[in-house]
């Protein structure tokens, strides 16, 4: 009984210490529309950052779309092929990259990439006074340094996720038109026929959330980082565990919202 | 003009600062002296509203900052530089654009003109030609003089030194003395000083305070410090280890 108890003990910690962090991340984000419509901003730090989260997302970007289209292409043909009808093949990669897997897997990949690399950049600044620098010369550190992230990430993750949306379903294609031998007019004509603008646009709002939950993390966790290089690195686990499973969860609701 | 009175912080269980009294003096430098984790950085971050006291007050110039919020805080941090014991340079940020970094914060100064006086400030802290190095590439001693360089950039009228003398070699920490009293003399500043650093105290302070247990418990010019019978500072200052000061 007591080890039950001890369990349920346990998971209420951590989820009253998960929503207890998503307030404080709240707090953030209501800091932040606040110092973002302040001007005047940061354009150089805002593209910098853009260059950051998004140019240099590219390749990892790319890589992650084209195989995981690759991959729905194979396994939907197998089972498409069971009752004739692979010809669905294409808008079933279609559907699922910009629905779904365009969306996630390019916030996952720029969660790994740049989310990580925020909550260091910011832990590091906070362990070595730099925060406490910018507070000494009256620069609010929330401007300089968690607007330009937050920005980057709400406005460069959809701009990802239409590459990756793209290279998915030429991925789908390759595997399906030139491996599979399905007819390459009936692919495209089956994408056209079953994937709306709505679908696209709203795997796109999609994107910009996780966008804007990863820099946020990213950020929160950097920014109250303590106790040297082992908090930096804790900072910098906690934040990509906790964008990762946030972006999950919220996934799930945004699609029960949205389609 | 900086007057604070019965100051205390904890964190936790811990008290670190146990009703602090002090008043520094306008136009001199006042070292703060103590034992390492005793407290003194807590107290420069509060002189400078980085942290909020539990209870007492910090006067500048008759404000009570800390009862100020942050947007108020930042009109009176306008008056302040402050060296931190790593510099706290941004590191990515080239050295001119870090000493200039407060300039095109604060002022609408040209590009031209912004380049002259971080010029003009390197030269006073004796760098020259360092402007497009990266903090990374500078060392501890002169990282620290770009540190002090950028605390001058806005001509303030009061500066706070973190241990600035901390982790040098002992000709650099010569110099930077020098540079501490020269630029005291030069801008006419109020400096505040956090030093455990016995040989520099005497040299750059004109007033000297001991940071014991919380509490400020021995405070005076360097003669009547030298002179001071406080069972404390004399341990303190003839580094022994038997004494009052409990070893934690």
């Amino acid at each position: 009984m007591n080890s039950v108890s001890a369990v349920i003990d346990s998971l209420g910690r951590s989820v009253l210490r998960y929503v207890e962090e998503m307030g404080k991340i709240l707090l953030l984000f209501i800091s932040v529309l606040g110092w973002a419509t302040r001007p005047p901003l940061k354009f150089r730090n805002i593209a910098k950052q853009m260059e950051f989260v998004g140019v240099k997302s590219i390749f990892v970007v790319v890589l992650t779309g084209t195989f995981t289209g690759m991959v729905m292409a194979l396994q939907g043909y197998y089972g498409f092929r069971m009752f004739s009808a692979e010809s669905m093949v294409g808008s079933t990669v279609a559907l699922g990259m910009t629905r779904e897997l365009g969306p996630v897997l390019t916030s996952l990949m720029v969660t790994a990439r740049a989310g990580s690399a925020m909550a260091a950049e910011l832990g590091t600044m906070r362990v070595t006074e730099q925060i406490d620098a910018l507070y000494v010369m009256a620069a609010n550190p929330v401007k300089h340094l968690i607007v330009p992230r937050v920005v980057a990430g709400v406005v460069m993750l959809p701009v990802l996720t239409v590459i990756a949306d793209f290279v998915g379903i030429l991925g789908g294609y390759f595997v399906g038109v030139i491996l599979l031998n399905i007819n390459s007019g009936i692919f495209i004509k089956n994408i056209c026929r079953y994937v709306d603008l709505d679908d696209i646009f709203n795997g796109l709002i999609k994107a910009a959330v996780f966008g804007l939950i990863l820099s946020l993390v990213g950020c929160y966790k950097g920014f109250n980082a303590t106790g040297g290089a082992e908090g930096v690195g804790k900072a910098t686990t906690e934040a990509v565990v906790l964008a990762s499973i946030t972006i999950l969860v919220s996934d799930y609701f945004l699609t029960a919202i949205m389609f | 003009m900086i007057k604070i009175i019965d100051l205390h912080k904890s964190f936790g269980k811990q008290k670190v600062l146990d009703g602090v009294n002090l008043e520094i003096e306008e136009g001199k430098t006042t070292v703060v002296i103590g034992r390492s984790g005793g407290g003194k950085s807590v107290l420069l971050k509060h002189i400078i509203g980085l942290l909020k006291p539990d209870s007492g007050h910090i006067f500048i110039d008759g404000v009570d900052i800390s009862r100020l919020n942050e947007r108020e805080l930042d009109r009176v941090r306008r008056d302040f530089g402050m060296l931190f014991q790593d510099a706290a340079l941004f590191d990515s940020m080239t050295v001119g654009e870090n000493v200039a970094f407060p300039l095109k914060e604060h002022t609408e100064k040209k590009d031209k003109e912004i380049k002259r006086i971080v010029s003009d400030r390197l030269m006073a802290v004796g760098l020259t030609g360092v402007e497009d190095k990266m903090p990374s590439e500078l060392s501890g001693g002169m990282r620290k003089r770009v540190g002090l360089a950028r605390a001058i950039a806005m001509h303030p009228r009061i500066v706070l030194f973190d241990e600035p003398t901390t982790g040098l070699d002992p000709v650099m920490t010569e110099a930077i003395n020098s540079l501490i009293i020269d630029t005291q003399k030069n801008f006419n500043l109020t400096s505040i000083v956090i030093s455990h650093d016995v040989k520099s105290i005497f040299k750059i302070g004109h007033r000297i305070a001991m940071l014991y247990e919380g509490k400020i418990v021995e405070y005076g010019t360097s003669e009547e410090i030298k002179k001071s019978k406080n069972p404390v500072l004399a341990q303190f200052l003839s580094g022994s280890a038997e004494g009052p000061i409990k070893m934690v």
